[in-house]
């Protein structure tokens, strides 16, 4: 008997053999420009880096995340350390990376190299998760994070609370173009998770009413820089 | 009459005529046309989005040999397995061999429809593993033993008190009627399940040809730690789940939230592209893909309905479906419910025994309308119907059909009817005609020409 994957495939290609008509549809299929085709028609991004600060920040409220937007690093190392004092928060994991780093080291709780030693028991009972992202979209008000920029897969979604700092720079317009940014850095090697974060966890699954932190994150905190 | 089809007519008969489960289930839908509105309201062009969106599936579907051919390579050379099923018997014998090979004690799993295709769930506890759902919504459904009542909302149809006291006596804990405090008892009920799994099964929204990445999306981030934490990641999918280009999600991933739950984007879409790679300090050291063939092939090899494999299970057909609304989810019996349901379950499982819930459709389009990806959905239960009349006529068929064949070429007997008819409609009014009672109890036959069309048509142009 032949192996399943050739049986498939020789289904596949029989069933092929007779074409379907092209759908009445407007264009043409976009052959990898999918992005740039319906851009006209998709929620607006915003044309420059201002309109798409501000598109981020309604975004982001609509989706109940929080904006804290700083003017440099050492501001942004207060507000994260003001954050946790009135939080109260006693453990904090972070990635190590030159933007976290200084922001944890002024932070009076216990704090913890996630990357470092990974311990997902440990992970679990911390307060908050501190990271940075690959790439913000104002569009939709989402967070790209990654496996390399946030410390693995599980910092961004185990603990209580997510803070990702970021330099203003990082915002991108749209959903394509941050597609488009991972695929010119990281090319052939990406990262093993790549993830959209859109606001914190959330369910409607009881009578389709909004609960806020199901599984992830209950809070989530966006600190930008400059 | 098919077993599928009598249970199906006697608990669509009960469930509609449930007046507070149907109140219940639009007030639960109420919020959502609210909000699928604004979001929709903030594209620039949803008509023509629609179009892009459509065309990226048509394309991927229509070379999906070619297409498939291209991520596999691409999944394995980032050091993911990939294994292939025929049917749900064979992906069910690879997932317990995995398990097996393991040693498993303990799995998570997080939402995935395809793994209630092909009963999952039921083979893996009877090999003796534990499986926990971790997806609110079917957690839930697994305590209470129930098949999902919507592919998207599993449980939309229980009430907040059943919840209550279903935690209680699974989770012995106290009483309560906030939404909130339930979400929490079940959030703090699973997270120590997920740092013990072993294994991890997941399911799979996209397959992205280009970068050989799988894309999940969730909003809760159940998916994203069953695939964090446990040591083995299996995804389970569909092979008409795949598409060319990565940038082909900036449109998908968008429209699937905006049509299906009325956000701007779910709250994760993640894509994952193989297991923990060297230097990454978390995430599993294995990562498999089953891609399931399970009659897809079948609704491939149709050109006229080749298009409802563009289906991105974003429950849209579902919400504004009036059956759905009146008749509920559980009545279908089937792993997909609503329109979508209807239009595949007689490919994926036989249109004799599935052809009645093509039947089940007021053809309003409501569902075509609100597909995301343009799936032409009520002309395919069209379409099924008049396949199943073709493949086995019922009585009913042949006679009607018959007969009106015969009498269609015979103007001389076509007009006697016709005399007959009109001469008669008047009675047929009181007569207690089969079938038609509780259709004619509120409404009044037309009143009957004098002549018929034909013989006006001969005097106004004499
Ligand atoms: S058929 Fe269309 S509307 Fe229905 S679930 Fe599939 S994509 Fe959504």
């Amino acid at each position: 008997m032949p192996d399943a994957r050739s049986d498939i495939f020789a289904r596949i290609r029989e069933a092929l053999k007779v074409k379907a008509p092209k759908p009445h549809l407007k264009g043409e299929p976009a052959a990898g420009k999918t992005s740039a085709v319906a851009k006209p028609w998709l929620p607006e991004g915003g044309e420059t880096a201002d309109a798409s600060l501000s598109i981020l920040a309604e975004q982001l409220a609509k989706l109940k995340a929080v904006l804290i937007r700083v003017p440099d690093h050492a501001a942004a190392a207060k507000a994260v350390a003001d954050l946790s004092s009135s939080k109260g928060w006693k453990k904090v994991a972070y990635h190590g990376h030159p933007l976290t780093r200084p922001i944890a080291a002024a932070l009076t709780c216990e704090t913890w190299e996630a990357d470092a030693s990974f311990d997902k028991q440990k992970l679990e009972g911390c307060d908050a998760g501190l990271t940075t992202c690959e790439a913000i979209v104002a569009q939709l008000g989402a967070i790209l994070v990654s496996s390399a920029s946030s410390g693995g897969r599980a910092l961004s979604i185990l603990p209580h609370v997510h803070v990702v700092v970021a330099e203003a720079s990082q915002v991108v317009p749209d959903l394509g173009s941050s597609l488009a940014l991972v695929q010119a850095r990281h090319g052939k090697d990406m990262p093993s998770m790549l993830s959209f974060i859109t606001g914190p966890s959330r369910t409607g699954d009881i009578e389709r009413i909004l609960v806020l932190g199901a599984h992830g994150p209950k809070e989530l905190y966006l600190v930008l820089v400059g | 009459m098919s077993d599928s089809k009598a249970i199906f007519l006697k608990d669509a008969t009960v469930n509609a005529a449930d007046g507070d489960q149907r109140a219940f289930i639009r007030k639960a839908l109420g919020g959502y046309y609210v909000n699928r509105d604004l979001q929709k309201a903030r594209y620039r062009d949803w008509e023509r989005a629609r179009d892009a969106a459509s065309l990226a599936k048509w394309s991927a579907v229509n070379d999906l040999a070619n297409v498939l051919e291209k991520f596999t390579a691409n999944f394995e050379r980032n050091g993911g397995v990939v294994h292939w099923a025929r049917d749900a018997a064979e992906a069910r014998a690879i997932i317990l061999k995995i398990a097996k090979d393991a040693d498993a004690k303990a799995i998570v799993k997080s939402k995935c429809m395809t793994s209630e295709e092909i009963h999952l769930n039921e083979a893996l506890e009877k090999a003796g593993y534990g499986v926990v759902e971790s997806d609110l919504g079917e957690f839930i459904q697994q305590l209470r033993g129930e098949a999902p009542y919507h592919f998207v909302f599993p449980c939309m149809h229980v009430k907040r008190e059943a919840i209550s006291e279903l935690f209680t006596k699974h989770l012995g804990t106290a009483p309560t009627d906030s939404p909130e405090e339930l979400t929490m008892i079940a959030r703090r009920h699973l997270r120590q399940l997920y740092v013990d799994a072993d294994i991890g099964i997941t399911g799979a929204n996209f397959l992205v040809a280009e970068t050989g990445q799988i894309s999940i999306t969730e909003n809760e981030g159940n998916a994203r730690l069953t695939a964090a934490l446990p040591r083995i990641h299996i995804a389970l999918s569909g092979i008409e789940k795949v598409v060319s280009h990565l940038d082909d999600l900036s449109v998908l991933l968008p429209m699937l939230a905006t049509a299906g739950a009325g956000q701007p984007m779910t709250c994760y879409n993640t894509l994952y592209s193989g297991p923990r790679k060297k230097g990454e300090c978390d995430g599993p050291e294995e990562f498999h893909l089953v891609l399931l063939d399970n009659a897809r092939t079948r609704l491939l090899a149709d050109p006229e309905q080749r298009d409802a494999l563009h289906c991105i299970r974003c429950g849209a057909c579902l919400n504004v479906c009036p059956i759905f609304k009146n008749i509920g989810g559980l009545a279908y019996g089937t792993t997909y419910q609503g329109p979508i349901g209807s239009v595949i379950t007689p490919h994926l499982r036989g249109l004799k025994q599935w052809n009645h819930l093509s039947g089940a459709s007021s053809l309003c389009g409501a569902c075509t309308d609100a597909c995301p990806v343009r799936i032409d959905l009520h002309h395919h239960l069209l379409h099924n119907r008049r396949n199943a009349a073709k493949e086995s006529p019922t009585l009913f068929d042949r006679v009607f059909h018959h007969g009106f064949n015969f009498v269609i070429k015979r103007p001389w007997l076509f007009a006697t009817g016709g005399r007959i008819f009109r001469a008669t409609l008047p009675l047929l009014q009181k007569l207690p005609l089969p079938y038609m009672g509780a259709w004619m109890k509120t409404r009044d036959l037309p009143k009957a020409p004098a002549s018929s069309f034909r013989d006006q048509w001969k005097n106004d142009h004499a």
